[in-house]
């Protein structure tokens, strides 16, 4: 009780007189950083779900080849989610003498579930969305058809056994992405209309599939449930799955969100550890007094340790509402460019936000203030006692340990962690090492220099512990800025480079080897440049170093369905630009003997190693060969890439169809009617919604990215501020002293701004390496994408730290002068 | 928890103190006796650094001593830890520095009661504001030292001293910082206070007319104690 009511005193005062306004900025400061983030990346992340659900039609579907069962309708309606039915299957449109291969998708009047359908009503109409299919009896056909059937929106057309009418071009559906090899043309109907047609038996080659949208919560409850009831011949597709281009995308974005927040995180982390540090320094006199009293020691801990809780909590939750209101700017800022609304934030942020602050400052304030019950209650009468010096190896175990858990928690990655931590590490070690080392240089040098700067010079150098402690404090708060810089404006536009302007936005599919040369030379003609022609062969993946490819073995969903699909195979004599060999060798020339080289993820995904057999299925026949390379392949380059590529040995006598990818201007898209005419068997894919919608979430992302340096670049600020405060706070009576023996306030002036300067320019240049190594391995090991150093950084880093320090501490110091001396010799004596 | 007048509250015997200086060993105190009475205000008079700050903290039981044995309020401190000679303090040992020694973030009336709550008095509240009262400071309870002048801040201090009732108090310098009219009217209270709690007194000071005021003098010189006339 004694504990509770002091503790509760005690804190209230400190609130109110700003005793701990430092602390407190830096714990509010982090909290409000960490739950921003986590509201607001739990927001995005749910939008990117869905703007990835836009790819599929809905969040999560059931693809079978039998109708999906009543109760999993019935269960999704009881969770409260929407659903929609499709089916597709092949068929023959005629009319009239002509006859086509078509790819008939009939689909409930609720598809699509998310994003929309683009139509038009003739070749010259504008392009309008729908966000439902036709009404019954209607068609809405792709615009190529109308060429192969020589037909006009308006006419009818045959499917089985009922007629429809031509009654929109259907130009775009969202989850027409998945299949982009299809050969024959769309045609899409209700599902209303099927029965009629008579196209639909028991025996018919037919894909259902069940589109299921709403609550991430329900989807998830959903899934849970389907997955023991789900027949063997039906699998889930979902929003992040669906395709790999799309899912890079939101990993990066995601892994940027995260490093700003842990950013922030770090950073405040040293304003902590600074603001911490005067405190307990502020509360020596306050303990020793207490001790005198008869408080004993384990009062006094149990004192501190409530208070340190107590304020944790408070100042935990006041960044809370800080962050809550941060990230509703935010999504108000950013919310013409969502198509889907943000999800509402959860709850969960908060108890992450409060949980980190607590950790933090338990792990920062804790070691030095339990230090502080054992001030000796004799410096009520000698002043120069104060608590036992603390172990540095507690202190910054504590510390570390503090940091290592936050890091870990935080970044849900391992590895990006390990990495982090270590960077920081090495960053702390190597800034301290260097400042130690040039504090040491400065006190010999301070003994030859005269007047202002050897002042300056002592006073950088007469405690070298808290030089140590200020200079890197500066230092990682200059970090911040600096990495602010190195991955705002370096790493985020290589990253956009990575999806250059010219990227392709057509494929061409589906070309016939006779067509080859034709088509070559038409491209030729155009001047439209093309990423090569592909020969592409189907083939089914039957066995793995001798071993039979059973897909129910793997217990990974997205291996199953790997292996239970077709391949597209190629051949080629050599690899693709953009693919790099990670192991093994490509082969010598186009006679090397018969070998494979696949690509590395789905190689791990299907445990395929080095070395190993693999057997195809092609044509009737089998073919093996081993593996003698594995590749990375960039998918959202949007070249044309294969899992599997062959020699030409193995393939090159197969019967291929061609595929190339290739870049069309928006204003040279006329040439497409041409194309289509010229070459009809030909299957145009544009992809140019899937680039802007590619295009969209990075740019999304870095937005969110740079919101979120916000904190992290004021928890820099803060860093600066808590180090200035702390060492102004510390010369305060040796000022009186120097003033008392007649020094000027221009001279005192001048030594500060010597020795703020200095410690600003020793900070800048060390923060500026570091900023450059964590810059380069970020670049290598993180983001996969190429680093340049920048020559600017060294220069602004060094040059504007040394400014803005020596400034801003000399500003800082500045009341204390314009004081007369003896309050400030009485206060400290 | 006073003791009957006439025993002894303070004590001791042969009492030395050593400290490890940059010369050396060096011998702050040595052999001191001293044995102060229930009631009893007793001056201890010596130039700067004579030791008599020393004597105060090892008496006090704040620091402990190289040589020789410390008695408080009956008990024999050597046998002590720090808690123990927290706990054997805490509301029986009042103190009066130099410097006032107020917590900057509590008000008058909070740092009063700080003393009483870590004792766990029942009636904290009523026991400091009458303590303040009696200091004449019960209008300027709510004000935090900063708010308050020197004199103002000694007598809040003095205050927080009596309030718990102490069976002794040590008085450090009490009027170095004040001027000697505030001084003066410290002292006036501070005795006042005193013959009113029937505590005693040991007061370190420089000023011989300030001692002359106290039942016995003792002069601090070489690191010994000598009686004065």
């Amino acid at each position: 009780m004694t504990a509770w009511r002091i503790t509760l005193r005690l804190l209230r005062r400190d609130w109110r007189s700003g005793e701990l306004s430092l602390l407190a900025a830096a714990v509010v400061l982090t909290v409000a950083a960490i739950t921003a983030v986590g509201f607001f990346t739990d927001r995005v992340e749910g939008a990117m779900a869905r703007q990835g659900g836009e790819l599929i039609a809905a969040d999560l579907v059931i693809q079978a080849s039998s109708p999906p069962a009543g109760e999993l309708v019935e269960e999704a309606a009881a969770l409260g989610l929407a659903t929609a039915r499709t089916l597709e299957f092949p068929s023959v449109a005629a009319r009239g003498e002509r006859t086509q291969l078509v790819e008939v998708k009939a689909a409930d009047p609720a598809y699509p579930l998310r994003g929309q359908l683009r139509t038009r009503t003739d070749a010259e109409a504008p392009v309008e969305p729908a966000t439902t299919g036709p009404t019954p009896g209607n068609a809405w056909v792709e615009p190529r058809l109308l060429y192969l059937l020589a037909a006009a929106p308006g006419d009818r057309l045959r499917l089985g056994e009922s007629e429809f009418v031509i009654e929109r071009l259907l130009d775009y559906e969202p989850d027409r992405a998945d299949g982009p090899f299809a050969v024959a043309p769309r045609v899409l109907i209700g599902t209303a209309d099927v029965p009629a047609t008579g196209l639909v038996t028991p025996m018919s080659r037919v894909h259902y599939r069940l589109l299921v949208a709403g609550d991430e919560a329900a989807i998830a409850e959903f899934r849970a449930w389907a997955a023991t009831r789900l027949p063997a011949n039906a699998e889930f597709l979902d929003a992040r799955e669906a395709r790999p281009e799309f899912e890079g995308s939101i990993a990066r974005a995601s892994s940027f969100l995260h490093l700003a927040a842990l950013a922030t995180l770090l950073v405040a982390g040293a304003a902590i550890a600074l603001a911490s540090r005067r405190m307990v320094e502020r509360q020596t006199d306050a303990v020793a007094v207490m001790r005198c009293l008869g408080a004993p020691r384990h009062l006094l801990t149990r004192i501190f340790v409530l208070r340190l809780i107590a304020f944790g909590l408070a100042a935990g939750l006041l960044g809370s509402l800080l962050g809550f209101l941060a990230q509703f700017g935010l999504a108000a800022l950013l919310a013409g460019l969502f198509t889907a609304d943000l999800p509402p934030p959860s709850v969960r942020p908060i108890a992450v936000g409060v949980g980190t602050g607590l950790v933090a400052l338990l792990g920062f304030a804790l070691p030095p203030l339990l230090q502080l019950a054992r001030v000796p209650p004799l410096r009520v009468l000698r002043r120069d006692l104060g608590a036992p010096r603390l172990s540095a190896a507690l202190a910054l175990g504590a510390a570390a340990a503090a940091l290592a858990l936050l890091v870990f928690w935080q970044a849900d990655d391992p590895q990006l962690a390990w990495k982090l931590l270590a960077g920081v590490a090495a960053t702390v070690m190597t800034l301290a090492l260097l400042v130690a080392l040039a504090v040491r240089l400065a006190r010999g040098l301070s003994h030859r220099a005269r007047g202002v700067w050897r002042l300056g010079l002592a006073g950088l150098t007469r405690r070298p512990s808290a030089a140590l402690f200020q200079i890197t404090g500066f230092g990682l708060g200059i970090l911040a800025l600096l990495l602010l810089a190195v991955v705002r404006v370096d790493l985020m536009s290589a990253w956009e480079q990575s999806l250059p302007e010219g990227a392709p936005n057509r494929f061409l599919v589906n070309i016939q080897p006779d067509e080859v040369a034709a088509l070559r030379g038409f491209l030729a003609e155009h001047e439209i440049a093309d990423s090569g022609l592909f020969p592409m062969i189907r083939g089914r993946l039957t066995a793995i170093a001798g071993r039979p490819v059973d897909p129910d073995a793997y217990p990974d969903e997205r291996a199953r369905r790997l292996a239970t699909r077709e391949f597209n195979l190629s051949h080629a004599e050599r690899p693709q630009a953009d693919n790099r060999i990670v192991a093994g060798d490509w082969w010598a020339d186009a006679e090397a003997p018969p070998q494979f080289s696949v690509e590395r993820g789905i190689a791990e995904t299907l445990g395929i190693a080095l070395g190993d057999e693999l057997t195809f299925w092609v044509s009737g026949r089998e073919v093996s060969a081993p593996v003698t390379s594995l590749r990375e392949v960039r998918w959202d380059s949007f070249n044309v890439n294969f899992f599997v590529i062959a020699t030409p040995s193995l393939l090159g006598d197969e019967a291929a169809t061609y595929i190339t990818s290739l870049y069309l201007p928006p204003d040279r898209e006329s040439l497409l009617p041409e194309l289509v005419r010229a070459f009809p068997s030909v299957t145009l894919i544009d992809v140019v919604a899937i680039l802007e919608q590619v295009r969209r979430v990075i740019e999304r992302g870095a937005w969110a990215v740079e919101y979120v340096f916000l904190f992290t670049l004021a928890a820099g600020l803060l860093v600066m501020y808590a180090g200035i405060q702390a060492s102004v706070a510390e010369r305060r009576a040796e000022h009186g002293v120097l003033r008392t023996l007649g020094a000027g306030r221009a001279q005192l002036l001048a030594s500060l701004a010597v020795e703020f300067t200095l410690a600003g320019l020793l900070a800048g240049a060390i923060a500026a390496l570091a900023a450059e190594a964590t810059g380069f391995v970020l670049a290598r090991q993180v983001f996969d994408l190429e680093f340049a150093p920048n020559p600017w950084l060294w220069l602004g880093g060094a040059l504007g730290s040394a400014l803005a320090i020596g400034l801003a501490g000399t500003l800082a110091a500045y009341p204390f002068l314009v004081r007369p001396p003896l309050p400030a010799l009485r206060e400290d004596g | 928890m006073t003791a009957g007048l006439g025993s002894v509250v303070s004590r001791a015997t042969g009492l030395g103190k050593d400290v490890n200086g940059p010369g050396g060993r060096l011998t702050i105190l040595s052999d001191c006796e001293l044995s102060v009475r229930a009631g009893e205000a007793v001056a201890i008079l010596g130039a700067s650094g004579s030791g008599k700050s020393t004597l105060l903290g090892l008496l006090a039981g704040l620091d402990t001593a190289s040589a020789g044995e410390v008695w408080l309020c009956g008990e024999r401190l050597v046998g002590l830890d720090e808690d123990g000679r927290a706990a054997l303090r805490n509301g029986r040992v009042g103190f009066v520095f130099q410097s006032f020694q107020l917590l900057p973030t509590l008000t008058a009336l909070e740092n009063v009661l700080l003393p009483l709550e870590l004792g766990g008095h029942a009636d904290a509240q009523a026991v400091a504001a009458d303590a303040l009262a009696r200091v004449g400071l019960a209008a300027r309870a709510g004000h935090f030292p900063r708010q308050l002048s020197g004199g103002e801040q000694q007598r809040v201090a003095i205050a927080r001293a009596f309030a718990p009732a102490p069976a002794i108090l040590f008085a450090d310098e009490p009027t170095g910082n004040l001027d000697p009219a505030t001084g003066g009217q410290v002292i006036d209270l501070l005795l006042a206070l005193r013959g009113d709690s029937g505590a005693a007194l040991v007061l370190v000071t420089h000023d011989a007319a300030l001692a002359e005021r106290c039942d016995r003098r003792l002069a601090m010189r070489d690191g010994r104690l000598e009686p004065l006339a």
